[in-house]
């Protein structure tokens, strides 16, 4: 028991005497938490829509005048008049615009007549992000418009909108449970894995396998470590990011010991697979190499950024088998939903069994001579 | 035992408890034979070295004998106790000093020390005690608090001794102590190791690939190459197993290739080892005569000499003489041929 301290002690002592990795370690979440939830959480805003108007009836008038409340309020796009379909179609070919609406002749006594009346609409679909956005402002005022209450319909929708002080914060608060997860296995990988593998190859393990510590005291030194580090590191993040995304939830009292029980099972499942990967690995490379592969691997798969229901069947079955999936469902139910402990049984049950079962597995493995 | 090894090896008669012994022990990495039925004795209170160029196994045979490789066939006995049946035992009652330097450059010297007097399970009691005998005996009580990143290389050396000792162990393995260090820091630490043998106790087993750090520091050598021990004695017992008993180091002003077939047609010269571009170690039994007839060869050639020098036969003698090789340039010689197996000794 002593010297499986000591094995501790010699891990957390080196962990806080070299502060570079530990920075080094919380800056990747950090940053990508900044970087991407900047560069996707930002609302589509400024594009430039041509009105090619052949009817010029009230129902176009209508049309136009919801166009400019667009364009005063949540201002995804505002419109420039143009009276030629062809020259429109053009330049939204080439740039200058970023979509076209036609409102053809008739449109107005179609819409009286019930007659099927139809909306050209002309976009870009080589930039998915633009034209999407687009498509879906139209058509919600399409549907609006088809809706019995149009104009309290929209009021609501754009009062909504304009209360937002930090436009993209809604981002950066989804992709928190995501960075927290990160900064985990991030720790994980360098704190334990490389760390662990550069050990071995430097020979430090050879200094501890001549003393007459046991395997289990061994493992159990290494992991505990492990699992020690990659829970600091969750909670520094947690507390570093929730503060860039304005999240203050995170500091109620109950919310805290929420995400302090899903990091600490989330670091013991994660150390638990680490070091099921790397009990057998000598070569230093191989973790350097399984980091970039382990991320794409188990981040993406895991609902991080998407949710799993849009996945096909191959990818949803690795989220069930992935300890991201669960770290990450747990920190959303408790800091977006503030679902209580019922909300994260589940996820915490499956940490701590996925993490003992890695480790039981592992020890085994572990060679207790060279 | 090989033979070279019988003939040379300290008489049987009442021999000591041994620290170590190691019997027909062989290691096979699949099919590759790192080490070949190799046997030897250390006796308490011995400093026994292994020397070999790389690869000849030494850290292969340490490994074996500290438990931290299983041994393929055969046995070893270290104070006492079987390495593959008891290796706890065997750890307990060891030192080790891995080949690599593995202390802690991060942590401080006391820390690496504290840490390893807890994985050696010494009590809480003794562990402050032992951490100051330590530092004072390796001469680093001053670096207590030092992180180990600042140390010199000897220092850092002296650190992982004295880590090695922390527990006080009878028996002592260090792994090439003093590969890396640059001369004054080699002298240092074996007059160290020389200190600590016998003010603690100490039995030894170092491995070196350096012929005058096993000439000075050794009680007895065990000479192993392509992992086969192939002569095992003190200093002088090998040096005195080579025949002839003197070296002349002859430079001839011009080289050519004729000069080895002359040389070696000389009364009493028993191999010649060119060196380089007109150098040439003869070996011979009477150095005063053949540097006569050197130097009447090389007049009646019409040849000049750069310089002449006659010395004792040295390790590395001994050594071409077991191996066919040179230790310090690991070249063999295709040309040289063996010259006859102590065995075949007046
Ligand atoms: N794990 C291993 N697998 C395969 N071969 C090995 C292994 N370890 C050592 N060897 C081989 O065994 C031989 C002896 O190696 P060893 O490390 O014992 O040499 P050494 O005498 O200590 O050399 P050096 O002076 O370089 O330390 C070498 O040829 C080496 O390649
Ligand atoms: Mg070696």
């Amino acid at each position: 028991m002593n010297r499986m301290f000591a094995i501790i002690e010699r891990e957390m002592r080196k962990f806080f005497r070299s502060p570079t990795l530990m920075i080094m370690s919380l800056m990747l979440p950090i940053l990508q938490l900044i970087i991407i939830g900047n560069a996707f959480g930002g609302k589509i805003v400024d594009t430039r829509v041509a009105v090619v108007d052949y009817d010029h009836g009230p129902q176009a008038v209508k049309l136009r005048e919801a166009f400019d409340a667009v364009a005063a309020n949540i201002k995804t796009f505002s419109t420039v008049d143009y009276n030629n379909e062809v020259q429109a179609r053009e330049d939204v070919r080439t740039g200058r615009i970023d979509a076209a609406i036609i409102i053809p002749k008739q449109y107005s006594r179609r819409v009286y007549a019930q007659d099927a009346p139809k909306l050209g609409f002309v976009v870009d679909n080589s930039d998915l992000f633009t034209s999407s956005a687009l498509e879906a402002e139209m058509q919600s005022l399409v549907d609006a418009l088809n809706a019995p209450q149009i104009p309290n319909r929209l009021q609501k929708s754009i009062a909504l909108e304009v209360v937002e002080l930090y436009p993209y914060v809604n981002y950066l608060k989804y992709l928190l449970p995501m960075t927290v997860a990160l900064a985990m296995y991030i720790s994980v990988m360098i704190g334990g894995g490389m760390l662990y593998i550069d050990d071995k190859a430097r020979g430090v393990h050879e200094g501890y396998l001549v003393t007459p510590i046991t395997k289990l005291e061994l493992v159990f030194g290494l992991n505990v470590a492990g699992a020690i580090k990659a829970t600091l590191s969750g909670i520094s993040i947690g507390v570093i990011g929730s503060l860039v995304a304005g999240l203050g939830v995170v500091f109620h009292p109950i919310i805290m010991l929420q995400m302090l029980s899903l990091i600490i099972a989330g670091s013991i499942a994660f150390n638990g697979m680490m070091f099921l990967l790397m009990v057998r690995v000598d070569d230093p490379l191989v973790p350097r190499a399984m980091f970039g592969v382990l991320n794409v691997l188990l981040l993406y798969p895991s609902g991080a950024m998407y949710p799993t229901v849009s996945f096909p069947r191959w990818m949803q079955w690795m989220s069930v088998i992935d300890p991201f999936t669960y770290t990450i469902h747990g920190f959303k139910s408790v800091l977006l939903k503030d679902g209580g402990w019922v909300s994260i049984q589940s996820d915490l049950l499956f940490l701590m069994i996925f993490g003992i079962a890695t480790l039981l597995v592992a020890t085994p493995l572990f060679k207790r001579t060279l | 035992m090989t033979a070279a090894s019988r003939s040379i090896a300290s008489s049987p008669d009442a021999p000591p408890p041994a620290a170590i012994a190691v019997e027909h022990i062989w290691k096979r990495y699949g099919t590759f034979e790192a080490v070949k039925d190799v046997n030897f004795s250390v006796a308490e209170g011995e400093i026994f070295g292994l020397l070999g160029p790389n690869g000849a196994g030494k850290s292969t045979l340490i490994r074996m004998m500290t438990t931290l490789i299983p041994v393929t066939a055969g046995k070893a006995v270290v104070a006492g106790h079987d390495v593959s049946k008891d290796p706890d035992d065997v750890r307990r009652a060891i030192g080790v000093i891995p080949q690599a330097m593995t202390s802690d450059q991060d942590l401080t010297v006391e820390e690496n020390l504290s840490i390893y007097a807890k994985l050696y399970g010494v009590p809480r009691a003794e562990r402050e005690r032992n951490i100051a005998e330590v530092l004072e005996a390796v001469d680093l009580a001053k670096w207590r608090s030092a992180q180990t990143k600042t140390l010199s290389g000897g220092m850092r050396r002296r650190l992982e001794i004295a880590r090695g000792l922390v527990h006080n162990p009878r028996i002592f393995f260090l792994d090439e102590p003093t590969t890396g260090l640059d001369p004054v820091s080699r002298i240092a630490v074996w007059e160290m190791l020389n200190k600590l043998k016998t003010t603690r106790n100490l039995t030894m087993l170092i491995t070196t690939h350096y012929m005058e750090e096993a000439d000075k520091l050794c009680d007895r050598i065990a000479i192993v190459d392509h992992g086969t021990l192939v002569a095992l004695g003190t200093p002088v017992e090998l040096k005195n197993s080579v025949a002839g008993a003197n070296v002349v180091e002859v430079h001839f002003d011009r080289d050519d290739p004729a000069w080895r077939e002359r040389l070696e047609a000389i009364d009493g010269v028993t191999s010649v080892q060119p060196e380089s571009s007109g150098f040439y170690r003869v070996i011979t039994q009477s150095g005063s005569r053949t540097t006569m007839q050197i130097v009447e060869l090389a007049a009646s050639l019409g040849e000049t000499l750069t310089s002449l020098s006659v010395q004792n036969t040295t390790l590395d003698d001994v050594f071409i003489h077991y191996t066919g090789r040179q230790l310090r340039d690991e070249q063999v010689k295709a040309v040289f041929t063996m010259p006859p197996r102590p065995g075949a000794q007046p």
